[in-house]
């Protein structure tokens, strides 16, 4: 597999892998120090002094309003205007994140804009967490060991031939249409090999390969990744944007904004991401324009949903 | 039906002969990718007009026996060879869509019932 020049952050696809399977949620302080409108810059200097951080949200309701940085602790500090309120020092405009969003948005926010810190909420908008480059690099350690020893684990006791114990990632490029399609053929291989009954191997190459398509088509590049056991086929797929604007837009059967060569190889018809809905047993979709866009799908093995299409 | 059948008939050229000559249960009509992908039949023939490799990929996925490129479009040869790995058969005629998809509609022995 060759580089993409492009590509921001060089990591190995475990890394990738991790991530883009870590919510924001799981990697963030969720000790945060905030203050509201009526405090004052010197209060902000003692909390940061205290706890040795570089940024405090400002909040009014749980709501984010505001946040000071060091940057405007300085600048308040070199105007003798400690006693002022934080509404007056504070950047007003705070770019917050959805803790439910996947870590590879985060990253790729990291590397937009240049805050060293980003307050996280939840979906009511509150402030439920912060999260620093600190945050992060500890939350890839303590998972990079965690399946350093499941793999030593694995080592010694190596999966025997013929199980459907699976793990493989794909790594897929913008307008590669050339090997879209070469994860997907490999999966159903592999799961006729062990003979999973035709109708649910439809199914799992139906999910797979729309979304395969959607990676190549669609995204400036990303990954697919498939997890299998006994039970149940996982599909996961990661982009690192341009993001979907409007994700229940691009549920409906019909939408696409795919351009005219995309159409030109035969793709494009809005019927890629409700294909993936209507086969899989469980769906999730989340995106973030500018950020990215994760896909995971699970199709179930289990022989008694057989009969069901 | 089976696909030999499909060589015999006047109107269709074999031009991937490579293949398994098993039974044609249906067909499918359609020129988009994702369509066929998830309503076309295990053992069908599909009718289009896409030349392309892509459709090859889509039809190893979704159990697509044969393939059917209308109106003498040219077909590439990596699409040739993309079937030939995938032991599926393409025929090429000079007849449009809906004529194709009645002619192998009467072969098959009628509109299979919904």
């Amino acid at each position: 597999m060759d580089g993409e020049p492009r590509e921001p952050l060089q990591s190995s696809l475990r890394v990738q892998e991790l991530i883009y399977g870590l919510r924001i949620s799981e990697v963030m302080t969720s000790k945060v120090f905030a203050v509201s409108r009526n405090c004052t810059m010197r209060d902000v200097q003692t909390i940061m002094k205290n706890n040795s951080i570089t940024g405090v949200p400002v909040v009014d309701n749980k709501r984010v309003v505001g946040i000071v940085t060091m940057n405007d602790l300085m600048n308040a500090l070199e105007q003798g205007a400690m006693g002022d309120g934080v509404v007056k020092w504070m950047v007003g405009e705070v770019q917050t994140l959805a803790e439910d969003m996947p870590l590879s948005f985060a990253i790729s926010a990291f590397g937009k804009f240049s805050f060293r810190q980003f307050p996280v909420v939840n979906k009511k908008n509150e402030l439920t967490g912060i999260l620093t480059f600190r945050n992060i690099n500890h939350a890839l350690i303590r998972e990079l060991s965690r399946q350093l020893r499941e793999m030593e684990q694995q080592h010694e006791n190596p999966v025997e031939p013929g199980s459907l114990r699976f793990n493989k990632v794909y790594q897929l490029h913008r307008y590669d249409f050339e090997n879209g399609g070469k994860a997907s053929s490999e999966i159903k291989r592999f799961l006729k090999e062990r003979g999973i009954p035709p109708k649910t191997l439809r199914r799992v190459a139906v999910a797979s390969y729309e979304l395969e398509i959607n990676l190549v088509a669609h995204s400036i590049g990303g990954m697919l990744g498939f997890d299998i056991n006994e039970k149940r086929v996982k599909i996961s797929a990661h982009d690192r944007g341009p993001g979907i604007e409007d994700t229940e837009k691009a549920m409906t059967e019909g939408f696409s904004t795919a351009n005219e060569w995309i159409r030109s190889q035969g793709f494009g018809a809005g019927m890629g991401l409700p294909n993936v809905k209507r086969v899989s047993d469980e769906f999730a979709i989340e995106s973030a324009v500018g950020m990215g866009t994760m896909v995971q799908a699970v199709i179930h093995l289990n022989p008694e949903k057989e009969n069901e299409d | 039906m089976k696909i030999s059948e499909i060589e015999s008939l006047e109107a269709f050229a074999c031009v991937q002969a490579e293949y398994n000559d098993v039974e044609v249960r249906a067909g499918y009509t359609s020129d988009l990718l994702s369509d066929v992908m998830g309503n076309a039949d295990e053992d069908s023939v599909l009718i289009t007009i896409q030349a392309h490799k892509n459709t090859v990929a889509v039809s190893s996925l979704a159990g697509v026996v044969a393939i059917i490129i209308c109106n003498s479009r040219s077909i590439p040869d990596e699409m040739l060879e993309a079937a030939r790995n995938e032991g599926i058969a393409i025929f090429e005629t000079a007849e449009n869509q809906f004529n194709t998809s009645a002619l192998i509609a009467q072969h098959l022995g009628g509109c299979p019932a919904r």
